[in-house]
């Protein structure tokens, strides 16, 4: 018998048994029966028209089974991939929404679109097969960045797409804000750019499809953070397959960060063809190719204006975004850059007016979508730096500043004028916990020191809140959601007393198997060891949104603490029964279940018992059995939020910026498992320092190649780019999720880049520098530091 | 990949004979650049001749007044020779820097000179300390060696065997890496011998150079002032989406100064 690991406990983590023994079971170790290789034949130009395919060469090559094209696509009648948000403009009109063929046709629209699968007996014979496969590109001149897209004479990806705009959305009131600014004391102006990222998880895509002539099922096994929505978009809306006809498998999967959110068009082919060659199809990326079909995220350019009166007080506050969406609506695609992005820009502050305008532009790029934080670190950037511009004009320290603006504790709940009510909060206390922290008042011996050797010292602030916990389904809906955000999840009692969870989230290395089963073992007193979570598999899960938007514990975790709170009153409906007392007066605590005042017991297990073995029983109103699910719908977003502070070293003479210190105090609510919360931040910061130092996706404008195409040209953050990290929760609870929780997946990622730079710009402030874009590379730095107002010298 | 026959000769005659039996066939030593390219598919020799069981590529020997390394030693082993270390500090630190630790492991000093990348290290080792290239058929100094982006003077079927490198009174190397893939951005190596210094950097062009000023103001003074104030030319340098051919021009005074620096300790 183990022992009961419960809530705030730190176990190591369950699934690392096979992880770490080299147990996992990835899609690219599964192997079926007659299994078939496919290669996808990709586009090499950013803009074609697509004249023809002659599949003759490739055909007649040993091996080759089959080559499937667009127009083989458009002969079965298939769908487009579907977008799951359909937002509006300001006058109520639909965003364009053109057809995503999953293999192109009539048009290439970015390098890496999908022209052709080639289906062979091995990999090698596809991979031959494809390089024989003659597609006749008329090539057109590509346009990448948004600002030229837009411009007009540019490129038009789509006949029905005027300057490529795929819509004008705003949020806000636009006459308030302006009413402000012109009251305003002072107006603070910034421009940025919000650098292009790939994801990069560790395992890149794979899927494997089969179809079983005798059931007239299909099995696609995929690596997917959300399989059940993956079976409702491809079997519903795609492929034409009913639910019931379809399994979507997404077994151990290496990483997702959102990249792996989305329904791609390799897992409708691949599933598609499965039926038309008989035989099971396995299609593998290889890392090249993901860089040129696995979703990007972020790239924006924002011109950015706060109103400020004498004291420093924001008044109002404008922006307006270009966002690219690349070159077709992926899943989330238009939702990221506006919902999940304009409603954060009241961030931590009483800021009374704000209005954001964004415009959604199709670029030949990679279609854009989520990636951890998912607009919401693009709006943290722009605010944060924001404050630093306007702090500095002003001549007010940046953390007075941030005071004198900050949602007080005692004002929460508090309604921004971003449609979000944030529940609750203590941004100032997340504050005075990082700046003693940070040992910030020891900052100018530290300075003092990096400048005798010649090296310019900097501190960053970044204070800052998310919504995450996605989605409640209502408010979802309001804003363009074309599904729930709902979870659920099922409490699987056996006869044993062991506990088996069966939930809709999906673990791609966020410790679920863990942080679940601690839940379960807290809440009924169940040996930790004794509770598996089971997740990723249509045909053993009922239902489920997936992984996502800090999502798992805040809405799966709810919808399993009442199913579990279910399982309690069956329970105790059973008990009473058995210990021939009113229901009442049954008590549960530590996995026995008594009459109150008196010494009368049934442990968890007798009663797992009684239910299977049903011969003293309440038959007539009790079913038998152990066994309850729910679903949970949240009724707000949760805000985790917090202080990050950056401490950076730059070197003038290589422009080199190395990060010296970094401290993290978040609110992240309820904390069920502080070695997975620090993990996760631990891991979230690092990918928001390699945005704001190393990570950049070029495209040449013009031909639309992608310049950045693999990890020799793609830097990601590595161990020798960080510091030991200084990380701490100061949490408040959410008032209106279950445990109190709030999430911590992209905490990490929505704080750190915005406290990097400002710690870049104010290590070089002294030069006159007042705006560094990312990554913040050398190159870039000594460029800076040619172009500067002052002479390069160590102070 | 494609098919290749594949062939594991243990003498050099042996190795000679098969690369030129078969028309572009290619040697593999460590392979840290001929295999990813055969992945990628973007090579397709139809043979390959592995030179790893050609026990007399391996080893390092001191004569006293030369240091040899045979062409098969991997960087992980010069990295920690105590022969390297203790006669030229400034190349084992060198070997220590290149990609990381499975690389060194696998990749080989006669790999990296035969494939010269512009942006290797140790073709600014062998350039900057005045090495030979010992080949089956001839001794190549390297200043006519390395002929730019990935030419050098290996003639069809020759198989590099060993570099000598002569022992300098002092060396360092200094190394900016590249941020994504940790090659050398700009990588200088500095050598001084009674006879004067030499100044060897790669990275930042096609392929590793040699810089005079830099060598006579050494010679003169072998302290990081006295190339402080000499730039070098951008024009003809690399420009890419990392770094502009002025920044690697200045890199390269900067690089410069630090390896004086080391070579110092």
């Amino acid at each position: 018998m183990g022992n009961v690991i419960g809530i705030g406990a730190a176990p190591k983590r369950k699934e690392d048994q096979r992880f770490l023994t080299g147990r996992g079971n990835y899609v690219s170790d599964i192997k079926r029966p007659g299994m078939t290789a496919g290669v996808f034949v990709r586009s090499p130009h950013g803009h074609a028209v697509l004249r023809g395919i002659d599949k003759t060469a490739a055909l007649a090559l040993p091996g080759v089974i089959a080559v499937l094209t667009g127009d083989d696509v458009k002969a079965d009648g298939l769908g487009s991939l579907p977008c799951g948000w359909g937002i509006s403009d300001a006058k109520g009109v639909p965003m364009k929404e053109p057809p995503f063929p999953m293999l192109a046709q009539g048009k290439v629209r970015f390098v890496g679109d999908m022209v052709a699968f080639v289906i062979a007996e091995t990999p090698e014979q596809a991979e031959a097969a494809a390089e024989l496969l003659a597609v006749d590109y008329e090539v057109l001149p590509s346009v990448v960045g948004v600002l030229e897209a837009v411009r007009p004479g540019a490129p038009q990806l789509f006949d029905d797409v005027p300057n490529n705009i795929c819509c004008d959305w705003e949020l806000g009131d636009k006459a308030a804000v302006e009413t402000a600014f012109r009251k305003a004391a002072h107006v603070a102006k910034l421009s940025l750019v919000n650098n292009r990222l790939i994801g990069n998880p560790m395992e890149p895509r794979a899927a494997i499809a089969e179809y079983e002539p005798g059931t007239d099922r299909f099995t696609l096994w995929t690596t997917s953070q959300f399989p059940h929505v993956v079976r409702f978009l491809m079997g519903a809306l795609v492929l034409n397959i009913p639910q019931h006809k379809l399994r979507v498998v997404a077994p151990d999967v290496g990483g997702g960060f959102g990249v792996k959110q989305f329904h791609y068009g390799e897992e409708a082919v691949i599933t598609w063809a499965a039926k038309r060659v008989k035989r099971p199809v396995k299609w593998v990326a290889s890392r090249s190719e993901g860089y040129v079909s696995d979703r990007h995220g972020r790239d924006h350019v924002t011109e950015a204006e706060l109103a400020l009166d004498e004291t420093g007080k924001f008044l109002a506050f404008r922006v307006n975004t270009l966002a690219n969406m690349g070159g077709y609506l992926s899943t989330f695609g238009p939702n990221i850059p506006t919902n999940l992005y304009a409603p954060l820009l009241g961030g931590v502050y009483t800021t009374p007016a704000i209005y954001c305008n964004v415009k959604v532009v199709f670029t030949n790029t990679v279609p854009v979508d989520a990636y951890r934080g998912a607009g919401r670190p693009e709006a943290t950037f722009v605010l944060e730096r924001m404050v630093d511009v306007a702090a500095s004009e002003m001549g007010i320290d940046r953390v007075e500043i941030r005071r004198r603006n900050m949602i007080p504790k005692e004002a929460y709940p508090y309604q921004t004028p971003v449609l979000v009510q944030y529940d609750s909060g203590d941004p100032m206390g997340c504050l005075d916990g990082a700046l003693v922290a940070a040992d910030v008042k020891n900052f100018g011996i530290r300075k003092a020191a990096s400048a005798s050797k010649g090296k310019f010292r900097g501190l960053g602030y970044s204070t800052y809140v998310e919504a995450c916990g996605l989605a409640p389904s209502r408010f979802a809906g309001r804003l363009g959601a074309r599904g729930g955000l709902y979870e659920s999840a099922t409490v699987r009692v056996h006869p044993t007393g062991q506990v088996t969870v069966m939930i809709g989230t999906h673990n791609h290395g966020q410790g679920h198997e863990t942080t679940f089963a601690q839940i379960v073992s807290e809440k009924l007193g169940v040996a930790f060891e004794n509770v598996d979570i089971v997740f990723g598999d249509t045909d053993r899960v009922q239902f489920g949104m997936g992984t996502y938007g800090s999502r798992s514990l805040v809405v799966g975790g709810a919808a399993l603490s009442k199913a579990t709170d279910k399982v309690i009153v069956k329970g105790k409906k059973i008990a009473a029964h058995l210990l021939e007392a009113a229901e009442v007066d049954i008590q549960f605590e530590a996995g026995k279940f008594s009459v109150a005042g008196t010494d009368r017991v049934k442990t968890f297990e007798e009663i797992a018992g009684a239910a299977y073995v049903p011969h003293n029983y309440p038959l007539e109103v009790l079913e038998p059995g152990l066994e309850e699910q729910a679903y949970y719908d949240p009724v707000n977003f949760t805000y985790p939020g917090g202080c990050h502070i950056a401490e950076v070293e730059v070197d003038p003479e290589t422009g080199t910026v190395t990060l010296v210190n970094y401290t993290a105090v978040d609110d992240v609510g309820t904390v069920i498992n502080p070695m997975i919360v620090e993990g996760q931040l631990h891991g979230g910061i690092v990918q928001g320092v390699g945005q704001a130092l190393f990570e950049n996706a070029v495209y040449d404008e013009g031909s639309g190649q992608l310049l950045s195409g693999s990890l020799m040209d793609y830097c990601m953050p590595r161990a020798d780019h960080m510091p030991m990290m200084k990380v701490a929760t100061h949490s408040t609870l959410c008032t209106h999720t279950p445990m109190g929780v709030k999430g911590c997946g992209e905490v990490g990622t929505i704080g750190s880049p915005a406290a990097v730079i400002n710690a870049v710009v104010d290590a070089l402030s002294h030069l006159g520098v007042t705006h560094v874009d990312m990554p913040a590379t050398p190159n870039r730095i000594w460029r800076l530091l040619q172009n500067a107002s002052l002479p390069v010298a160590a102070e | 990949m494609k098919p290749f026959a594949y062939h594991q000769p243990h003498q050099i005659p042996d190795a000679a004979r098969l690369l030129t039996s078969v028309a572009d066939s290619k040697l593999v030593a460590g392979g840290m650049t001929l295999i990813p390219t055969l992945k990628q598919r973007l090579a397709s020799p139809p043979a390959l001749v592995d030179l790893s069981r050609l026990g007399s590529l391996k080893g390092i020997t001191d004569d006293g007044t030369t240091i040899t390394i045979g062409a098969m030693t991997p960087h992980a082993v010069v990295a920690a020779s105590k022969v390297v270390l203790t006669r030229i500090p400034g190349l084992a630190a060198l070997a220590s820097m290149i990609g990381d630790p499975a690389v060194r492991s696998r990749g080989t000093i006669g790999g990296s000179v035969a494939n010269n990348d512009p942006a290797a290290d140790y073709p600014a080792g062998v350039l900057g300390l005045g090495a030979t290239i010992v080949t089956n058929t001839r001794e190549i100094a390297a200043d006519k060696f390395f002929l730019g982006l990935f030419e050098t003077a290996l003639e069809p079927g020759e198989i590099i065997t060993a570099i000598r490198f002569p022992v300098p009174l002092k060396a360092g190397y200094a190394k900016f890496k590249a941020p994504a893939s940790r090659y050398a951005l700009v990588g200088v190596f500095v050598a001084k011998f009674a006879g004067g210094v030499r100044v060897a950097v790669t990275g930042a062009g096609p392929g590793v150079f040699r810089v005079p000023p830099m060598e006579e103001a050494l010679s003169e003074n072998f302290d990081p002032s006295a190339i402080a104030a000499i730039r070098i030319d951008a024009e003809g340098l690399t420009s890419d989406i990392h770094a502009e051919a002025d920044y690697r021009a200045h890199l390269v005074t900067v690089m410069a100064k630090r390896a004086v620096d080391a070579a110092l300790g």
